[in-house]
C-alpha cells in the first residue's frame, strides 16, 4: 500500500504529515509506504497511490484520481488522522 | 538535519506584525539573522502562500513557513517567531495564528529528520498555545526540545 503526502514544496508540512501517517499506521498495525511530495509531481507520484493526505488548498489541484484524498485539518493530532486513515482504509 | 539548538537571533517573543505577510516576514528575518538562509528565501516562503494559499497553516494557531531547499539556502535551520497579537492568514480551520516557525533544509532528507523532531514536540497539543505564552526564550526552546519547561 503506498500514501501519498502532498504539500507545495515537498518538504515541510507534507513531512509533517509523513512523519504522523507513520506513526499513526504503526499504532493501527498497517503497512504501507509513505511519501512526501509537492503538488507538480502529485499526477506521477501518486499514480500507483492508494491513499492521498493533504490540505484542503491542493484538492482541486490533485484532481481526478483513484487515491482516497484525505483532507487534513490539524496536522499534529494523530488522532485525526487516525480516524482519517482507518475510514480510507477499513 | 537534527534540531540544533535555536540561535537566540532564530527566537522572536511577542513580536507584532500587521498581517500574515509581515508574520511570515518576520520567521524569514530571523532565519537570515541566524544566518541559515538569503533574503531571498524569506520571498520564497511568501509566494509558496501566494501560490498555494494558507496551507502553511497546519495546526490551529500555527503556521509553518517554508520554501524549497535552494541556494537561498546556506545551512539547514528553524526560526520561531510568538505574535503578540495573533494574525489571519485565511484558513478556513486553524485561524487566528500565533506562532510562526520558519524552516530552511539545504536538502528535503534533511528536512525529514527536522520536521520528524517538530512533530515530537508539536504532538502534544498543548505545545503550540504554551510556545505562544513563553516569555524567556529557554522556555521556548524547551517546548521546541520536547523538554519540561523549568
Amino acid at each position: 500500500m503506498k500514501i501519498v503526502a502532498i504539500c507545495g514544496a515537498g518538504i515541510g508540512s507534507s513531512g509533517i504529515l509523513k512523519v504522523n501517517a507513520e506513526r499513526v499506521l504503526q499504532r493501527l498495525g498497517l503497512t504501507a509506504t509513505v511519501v512526501a511530495a509537492d503538488i507538480d509531481s502529485v499526477s506521477r507520484v501518486a499514480a500507483d497511490a492508494q491513499v492521498i493526505l493533504t490540505s484542503e488548498e491542493f484538492v482541486a489541484a490533485i484532481g481526478a484520481t483513484r487515491a482516497d484524498v484525505i483532507v487534513v485539518q490539524n496536522y499534529f493530532d494523530t488522532d485525526e488522522l487516525a480516524e482519517k486513515l482507518q475510514a480510507a482504509l477499513g | 538535519m537534527s534540531l540544533p539548538s535555536l540561535a537566540d537571533r532564530a527566537i522572536i517573543l511577542h513580536a507584532h506584525a500587521a498581517d500574515w505577510r509581515a508574520a511570515v516576514r518576520l520567521a524569514g528575518d530571523a532565519l537570515v539573522d541566524s544566518g541559515c538562509t538569503t533574503a531571498e528565501y524569506t520571498e520564497a516562503m511568501l509566494r509558496m502562500v501566494e501560490t498555494h494559499g494558507p496551507y502553511i497553516v497546519i495546526a490551529p494557531g500555527l503556521a509553518l513557513a517554508h520554501a524549497r531547499p535552494g541556494p537561498e539556502v546556506r545551512h539547514d535551520g528553524l526560526s520561531v517567531v510568538t505574535l503578540a497579537e495573533p494574525v489571519e492568514f485565511g484558513h478556513a480551520h486553524n485561524d487566528p495564528v500565533s506562532v510562526v516557525i520558519g524552516l530552511a533544509g539545504t536538502a528535503a532528507d534533511a528536512h525529514l529528520t527536522a520536521v520528524a523532531e517538530l512533530a515530537n514536540a508539536f504532538n502534544d497539543s498543548g505545545a503550540i498555545e504554551a510556545l505562544a505564552r513563553a516569555t524567556e526564550r529557554e522556555g521556548a526552546r524547551a517546548i521546541l526540545e520536547g523538554r519540561p519547561v523549568a
